[in-house]
């Protein structure tokens, strides 16, 4: 293979002085743009985009990956320190993130996070480098079906994070995947669920919004009353010990980060999956396969290792279609690949050929860019701490205004931080009577994604439910995904027949 | 506590039915050669939304749940203070956004929550009132380019645009 | 059928005036008494990230940067929701008329006459430039083999309703052109939507459909990579792109349609404000980067402004509202 000589060529492109300062500058804003709840990875490319056409187009697009690449380190950030995903993809990391940063150790999780996502994307953009080709004609090939069942499979991977009470579980999944259905109907090209005809709803309830109304204001008020008003949000230290300790205690994680990664990357190459699904996934595996799953949840590092790794090494796969096939794997992808446009360049298959210097110079920046990003991040982690340290009454109020302007922002719609405030209050009733309210905002991600792929699916079958079965790709997901669903139920009823019900 | 677990089940269940009726204004069946119909996906979850709020109600009768069997108060009296003064600082500022903008409602909001709730005093009041907007202007307006909303001071920040760029 | 037109014959008039607009502004910048943007301009997308529309927006926004056309900046908004509704109730009821733009589809006419609940009359909106006519072409994968409309036909034909057309939602400019496609040959080819006209290229370069009626610029990559090929073009002459493929025109059927891209302003947008947005994008348009942008997206059409541009809408609002009647999408 001639792969070395070109990404050698690349990395002499990359360590220009000006591309290095790009990548360090944009891994710095990403992590920054990444932290704040509201604003991701989409925010931080979108909006640096017009400021491109200063430099070169690979200089542009190296910016742009490494905002790319810090704000998915970022995300996690405020993930463990508030408990507020800052995007769909940082979801899975508040499940044992948060518990993490409660405990005391939002230290050992915020370094757990930013190792798996180095890891992760090293992962990423290693497979990327060799399997660029062969894998993008398998993306190609994923039609409704295939989408349809990994979408199940996603789904096969989370009923085990709900509580015991099964039907506030169900009930929380269902209303998330029915506000995921608010909005148009693109099959029938007919608008639904438009509540009180407001054209608010026209745009749909963006993901953002359950989850910030949720983990933002819900879980605020919920803390504030458990306090009393007067909780310290955690007690966090950091040391260097700390931080050798928690680096000794990840590489018993090797296994959870590979796992991770690799999940993750994969999923991450199919077209509209994206990086959220991969980090589900890569929890609800990691969970399922555990010797102590009871440990999730409630703080298991590698509860944060798995979906942080999954997820960046996502985003490196959701670049794969984007460059060969000229096929956004997630919004950021979109946004970049509108980025190339205007830049001149036609992604698409003939990109690698017509463009060596640019593909290779992006690509080997990615391999710098994923250092420096972690570097960034540890090197801030003490200015993290010390905002956990202020008093309750001072970070509360900062954090209702950054979900508020979060919220906002998005869609500069003040509908939407209306109907937030909704969530917040009602999810914080929900909350007080233990309905599990993570499900519902995952499915609110994955409904979306879910729903018009079965549709057509049937449309093309002609209403025959065969179609998921006899395509090979779709099939073989279809099996592991009834699998992954059977197979818990069949160890409760096992549970259940060891040891009858008390009470 | 109870009684709220029940009340809960019970709007939750009513509003499922909603949906239900809402999810009606499209097909719902099954369109034969196509598949499920445009409101098939909302209306069947709804029904099982519907079908989980009697669950709910059901187990709250044979007290099944920790929530049903608990004799606590849901919410005493000074947690509901507490709520009631949090949730309604936060419609307040919300519902000034469309009045005053948000330069004026979040310092508006920083004061009463730091001074009269957290009992700070006015230094550190007054420098978290003054230094909020100007780093939520300069870093959403001037860096990001996202416009929030102003109410009726819409025209004064045109000099301060004029300034900018 | 009936035969249906639509053709940009405006378009070079609307170019002379637009460069004419252009020059006159270029030579008086900064004219003491001239009206500019007081603040940020709203340039609302009436369509999501990533498409063909909001590539265009950004591809602007650039410009606009780039030469500093501007003192404010232009900053998108995307509001697809539906099918652009969200977008014209935007528009329609702006606080600040004077800095609200949009840059609209053909939506601007389908979704006021499909979903007059919104109440939206395109004719209060100001006309500020069409920036280009966008083109369609029907396309095939490489591997069918086909590559004359007669093959397509007799292909379609043998399969009937599994033959499989994608496109970008029901009652979208592809579900109007696959009816075309239907009546005038025959056909019972099954419409399938999907979200965007990426993903619709996608799908037919992964064989998951037998063809689409996308825009040049959402087939191209797979068109150089030899993986889809166009057979016809839906325009009044072939496409400099994609020389090898005849117009329908050619094969008998009189059948033109293009998808706008036009900016629009608010409803109740000052004359003064009118006048620069108008000169401002004639500006644009007629910068190298659009017109080369325009080549090699195979855009067509001129600018063209002002009332020539309302005249322009309601024309192919009328035109619209028929072919909607006919796939009996109207009630």
């Amino acid at each position: 293979m001639d792969i070395l000589p070109l990404l050698l060529n690349g990395f002499a492109i990359a360590f220009e002085p000006l591309n290095l300062a790009l990548i360090i500058g944009g891994c710095a804003i990403g992590l920054f743009i990444g932290a704040m709840p509201g604003l991701g990875s989409v925010n931080g490319v979108a909006i640096l985009l017009p400021m491109t056409f200063l430099v070169p187009p690979t200089g542009a697009i190296i910016f742009l990956g490494a905002i790319y690449y810090g704000a998915m380190y970022g995300g996690a950030i405020s993930s463990i320190m508030l408990g507020i995903p800052g995007a769909s993809t940082a979801v899975a990391t508040t499940f044992d993130g948060r518990p993490m940063a409660i405990k005391g150790e939002a230290d050992k999780a915020l370094i757990a996070a930013a190792t798996a996502s180095f890891v992760g994307g090293s992962v990423g953009v290693v497979l990327f480098t060799l399997f660029a080709p062969p894998l993008a004609d398998v993306a190609l090939t994923f039609g409704a079906p295939e989408i349809f069942a990994l979408m199940l499979m996603a789904f096969a991977t989370f009923i085990g994070l709900g509580t015991d009470d099964i039907p506030k579980t169900i009930f929380s999944i269902f209303i998330g995947l029915v506000f995921g259905a608010v909005g148009l109907d693109i099959i029938s090209g007919e608008p639904r669920l438009i509540f009180g005809d407001i054209p608010g709803f026209y745009h749909g309830i963006n993901f953002l919004v359950l989850a910030i109304g949720i983990y933002g204001i819900g879980e605020m008020l919920w803390t504030i009353e458990i306090s009393k008003g007067n909780a310290m949000m955690s007690k966090a230290t950091i040391s260097v010990p700390r931080i050798l300790n928690t680096l000794v205690e990840l590489t018993r994680t090797w296994r959870t980060m590979l796992m991770g990664s690799f999940l993750g990357y994969f999923v991450g190459i199919l077209p509209a999956a994206g990086a959220t699904p991969g980090s589900l996934m890569a929890y609800g595996v990691a969970k399922t396969f555990a010797k102590d799953p009871e440990t999730y949840g409630k703080g298991n590092i590698k509860g944060v290792v798995a979906p942080e790794a999954a997820n960046n090494a996502a985003s490196t796969g959701a670049m794969l279609p984007m460059l060969t096939l000229g096929i956004p794997g997630s919004p950021t992808t979109a946004i970049l690949l509108g980025g190339m446009v205007i830049w001149g360049l036609e992604p698409g298959p003939m990109v690698f050929t017509d463009h060596p210097d640019f593909v290779w110079g992006f690509i080997a920046s990615l391999y710098v860019a994923n250092l420096f990003a972690l570097l960034i991040n540890i090197a801030f982690i003490p200015a993290f701490i010390a905002v956990l340290k202020m008093p309750f009454t001072i970070l509360a109020p900062i954090i209702f205004v950054l979900c508020i302007v979060g919220g906002f922002v998005p869609t500069l719609d003040m509908h939407d931080v209306w109907l937030m405030l909704i969530f917040g209050i009602v999810g914080y009733f929900m909350r007080k009577l233990d309905y599990p309210m993570a499900p519902a905002v995952l499915a609110i991600v994955l409904g979306p994604l879910a729903e018009p792929a079965l549709r057509q699916s049937l449309l093309i079958s002609g209403g025959s439910f065969a179609i998921f079965f006899t395509r090979p790709y779709a099939g073989v997901i279809m099996a592991i995904a009834i699998a992954l669903f059977v197979l818990p139920l069949i160890k409760i009823a096992l549970d259940k027949y060891r040891r009858p019900k008390d009470g | 506590m109870r009684m709220a677990e029940l009340a809960m089940g019970v709007v939750m269940g009513v509003f499922s039915l909603y949906l239900m009726w809402k999810s009606t204004e499209l097909p719902i069946g099954w369109i034969p050669g196509e598949g499920p119909g445009g409101g098939a996906w909302s209306f069947w979850l709804s029904t099982g939304m519907l079908l989980c709020c009697i669950a709910i109600v059901i187990r709250w009768a044979k007290r099944m749940t920790p929530q049903s069997r608990s004799t606590e108060v849901y919410m005493d009296s000074r947690g509901l203070k507490l709520f009631l003064l949090n949730a309604g600082a936060l419609t307040a500022m919300i519902g000034l956004f469309h009045i005053i903008g948000a330069y004026g409602a979040i310092p508006a909001f920083l004061i009463f929550y730091l001074r009269f709730m957290g009992g700070h005093s006015w230094r550190l009041t007054g420098t978290f009132a003054a230094v909020t907007p100007v780093v939520t202007f300069l870093f959403f307006e001037i860096a990001l380019q996202k416009t929030l909303p102003k109410g009726f001071t819409d025209p004064w920040f045109e000099p301060i645009f004029a300034f900018f760029y | 059928m009936k035969k249906v037109k639509i053709s940009g014959r405006v378009g070079l008039l609307g170019l002379a005036i637009g460069l004419l607009t252009g020059l006159s502004v270029a030579t008086v910048p900064g004219d003491a008494g001239a009206w500019e943007p007081k603040k940020p301009v709203e340039f609302i997308i009436m369509a999501g990230k990533g498409g063909g529309a909001d590539k265009a927006v950004r591809y602007m926004q650039n410009i606009i940067a780039k030469h500093k056309l501007s003192s404010k900046p232009f900053t998108p908004i995307n509001k697809p929701g539906g099918t652009g509704a969200e977008a014209l109730i935007y528009v329609k009821g702006a606080k600040d008329p004077d800095h609200t733009i949009m840059f609209t589809l053909n939506s601007f006419y389908t979704t006021p006459l499909r979903q007059p609940k919104i109440k939206v009359d395109i004719s209060k909106f100001t006309p500020i430039g069409r920036m280009a006519e966008d083109t369609f072409l029907l396309w095939v994968h490489k591997d069918s083999g086909i590559t004359n409309v007669k093959q397509f036909v007799k292909a379609a034909k043998a399969k009937g309703n599994a033959w499989i057309m994608a496109g970008t939602g029901k009652n979208s400019e592809d579900n109007l052109l696959t009816d075309f496609l239907n009546k005038a040959y025959g056909l019972n080819m099954k419409y399938v939507p999907y979200k965007g006209g990426g993903r619709v290229a996608k799908e037919l370069a992964g064989k998951n459909a037998n063809s689409t009626v996308n825009n040049p610029s959402e087939q191209l990559g797979f068109y150089q990579a030899g993986k889809t090929v166009p057979i016809a073009a839906f325009t009044p002459a072939r496409l400099p792109l994609f020389a090898d493929a005849p117009t329908f025109k050619e094969l008998g059927k009189d059948f033109v349609y293009f998808m706008q891209r036009t900016v629009v302003g608010a409803p109740g947008m000052s004359k003064e404000a009118a006048t620069y947005y108008r000169q401002l994008f004639a500006q644009i348009y007629g910068s190298d980067e659009w017109q080369g942008y325009m080549t090699k997206k195979s855009l067509q059409g001129g600018f063209i402004t002002g009332d020539i541009l309302m005249r322009y809408w309601l024309r192919e609002k009328a035109v619209h509202k028929v072919m909607l009647q006919k796939m009996g999408a109207l009630k």
